[in-house]
């Protein structure tokens, strides 16, 4: 009987210290490697690749990457919240939803090397667009659209039923139970699908190698936004960070401005982050309220 | 001589091919508490939730039979989102939103188009003091609902109910998730509202139903087995079942 406690004590401390051993490694792994990165792009670089010019300098993308990024959620974050919407409160159990959970999760799964060459056929050789930050754009949110899906509709779906009774109950429509209580309810959710697509669309590269080109030309102080210069224009080629360091690695000029844009983008994702995490706790705790 | 406020005649509900609610007619007065009792999968929630369509939501749900409002039948001479502006509702569970206070409160009138902010702050103090609850969250009208104790949730709930000016309120078992005080709370908020409104309330709980209503259906397997005067229903019930319901012999 002693023995057989002893044994499982035993076995319950060196299971404890496989797992702080196994955290311990990755949280090593992680610092290891976003120090690399980060501090070894800093200390490489030299002041005029902050500037915002045509060559040699990391500004121009950073901005290409952000402008890139927002334009993709305004189209993905919309229709992914609406899609997500369906699934969880509109769409009947039967052959036609099935088929479409079926296309969501396809579409989640594709390569995104894949995605982007439909994005160049549909978006360039079908529509005449031209290598455009439009086209990457849209091409991301492609991407990212079954994700936001899927959280949108896990979110309403993970509520308290009450809420929408409650709605309904005092004579609300679908539509004002949904967009009054419901979706109030779970924006800090929905934030966390918006957080990991932004993610993705930061990172992307495969998927905007034909689509968006390499531009980086850009007349700071030109708002005409039909210009071809213009930095608001998205009908023009626009190289982003996750680009240029493609770029710049596989044409082999420039090895300390890579290391600085991976640097950045590092920084990029890693600053979104905190800050999305940090407005949607603030959301959440707004709702939770404290206790009285 | 009261007035009618309901009257339902004949009516029977299906879930599928399950029949919940089998030809219930009965006449429930206005301003007064009427309690439906019974045991656990009786038919006495579902049957409370067919007078004002919240069936409505569930899928597989037939109902035929007539039920009455003021004399207008509900399921054909009424939209159900009319009739829920007329027929509020409170639940087992609170349910607050996520919201403020005010919020809440005012998350009727809002949807009715009342955007005014001194007309909502009107309704929000008149339906909180209407709930004997203004005092206690006076000072917290922009804080969470869901921060508040289960009980003021609940009157907050009904508070809730009340902006929006129904001329009935139903409670499916309000206070069953509720400690004794605020149990008694509701109950003698419930007796105060029926000056004003008619309440019909489902519970589990029979002394609760001896304490504050004045007529009694007791259900049973999707029927009506009794119904009457609350002290007649307690002290000399007609059916056999009836009585040994409520002297404990089953539920």
């Amino acid at each position: 009987m002693d023995k057989r406690i002893q044994r499982a004590r035993r076995a319950d401390r060196a299971m404890t210290g496989i797992f702080y051993g196994i955290a311990a490694f990755f949280f090593a792994l992680l610092l290891a490697f976003t120090g690399k990165v980060i501090i070894g792009g800093l200390m490489g670089a030299s002041p005029e690749m902050f500037a915002f010019a045509r060559q040699g300098a990391i500004g121009n993308q950073l901005f290409n990457t952000v402008y890139l990024v927002f334009i993709s959620l305004l189209v993905s974050v919309p229709l992914g919240v609406f899609a997500g919407i369906y699934l969880a409160m509109y769409a009947k159990p039967g052959l036609f939803t099935r088929f479409l959970r079926i296309c969501i999760e396809t579409l989640s799964s594709l390569p995104s090397i894949v995605v982007g060459l439909f994005g160049y056929l549909v978006f360039l050789v079908f529509m005449g667009m031209g290598k455009s930050l439009l086209a990457g754009a849209l091409s991301i949110s492609i991407l990212t659209l079954p994700l936001i899906t899927t959280t949108t509709e896990d979110a309403i779906k993970g509520l308290p039923a009450g809420y929408f009774q409650a709605g309904m109950g005092m004579g609300s429509t679908r539509w004002q139970a949904i967009f009054h209580v419901l979706l109030p309810a779970c924006i800090p959710r929905i934030m966390t699908g918006v957080i990991l697509a932004a993610g993705r669309g930061f990172g992307e590269a495969a998927a905007l190698l034909y689509t968006t080109g390499s531009g980086s030309s850009l007349r700071w102080g030109n708002w005409d936004i039909t210009s071809p210069t213009s930095p608001l224009n998205v009908l023009r080629p626009a190289e982003t960070l996750s680009i240029q360091i493609w770029n710049l690695q596989t044409n082999a000029q420039d090895a300390a401005l890579a290391n600085l844009a991976s640097a950045v983008l590092l920084l990029l994702v890693l600053l979104f982050n905190i800050g999305a995490n940090a407005w949607s706790r603030h959301i959440n705790r707004k709702n939770s309220g404290e206790k009285a | 001589m009261l007035k009618t406020k309901f009257e339902i005649e004949h009516l029977n509900l299906h879930y599928g091919s399950f029949h919940a609610l089998k030809n219930i007619s009965m006449k429930i007065p206005a301003n007064e508490i009427t309690a439906f009792i019974g045991p656990s999968g009786c038919g006495k929630s579902t049957f409370l939730k067919t007078l004002n369509r919240m069936n409505d939501l569930e899928e597989n749900v037939t109902i035929d039979g007539t039920v009455r409002m003021d004399e207008k039948d509900i399921y054909s001479e009424m939209d159900a989102i009319t009739l829920r502006h007329d027929v509020g509702m409170v639940f087992q569970q609170p349910n607050p939103f996520p919201k403020s206070v005010y919020d809440n409160v005012a998350y009727g009138p809002r949807i009715f188009g009342i955007r005014k902010k001194s007309q909502l702050d009107e309704i929000v103090e008149r339906s909180l003091r209407q709930a004997a609850i203004w005092n206690e969250l006076k000072d917290r009208l922009k804080k969470s609902a869901l921060g508040l104790s289960g009980g003021q949730q609940q009157r907050l709930c009904i508070a809730r109910t009340l902006a929006i000016q129904p001329k009935v309120i139903l409670m499916d078992e309000p206070t069953s998730a509720l400690d004794p005080i605020s149990t008694s709370k509701i109950e003698d908020l419930a007796m105060e509202l029926k000056k004003d409104y008619t309440i019909i309330i489902v519970t589990h709980n029979m002394q609760q139903a001896a304490r504050i209503s004045d007529k009694t259906a007791f259900f049973l397997l999707g029927e009506a087995i009794e119904y009457g005067k609350t002290e007649d229903i307690f002290a000399r019930p007609q059916d056999k079942r009836t009585e040994n319901y409520i002297t404990g012999r089953f539920g």
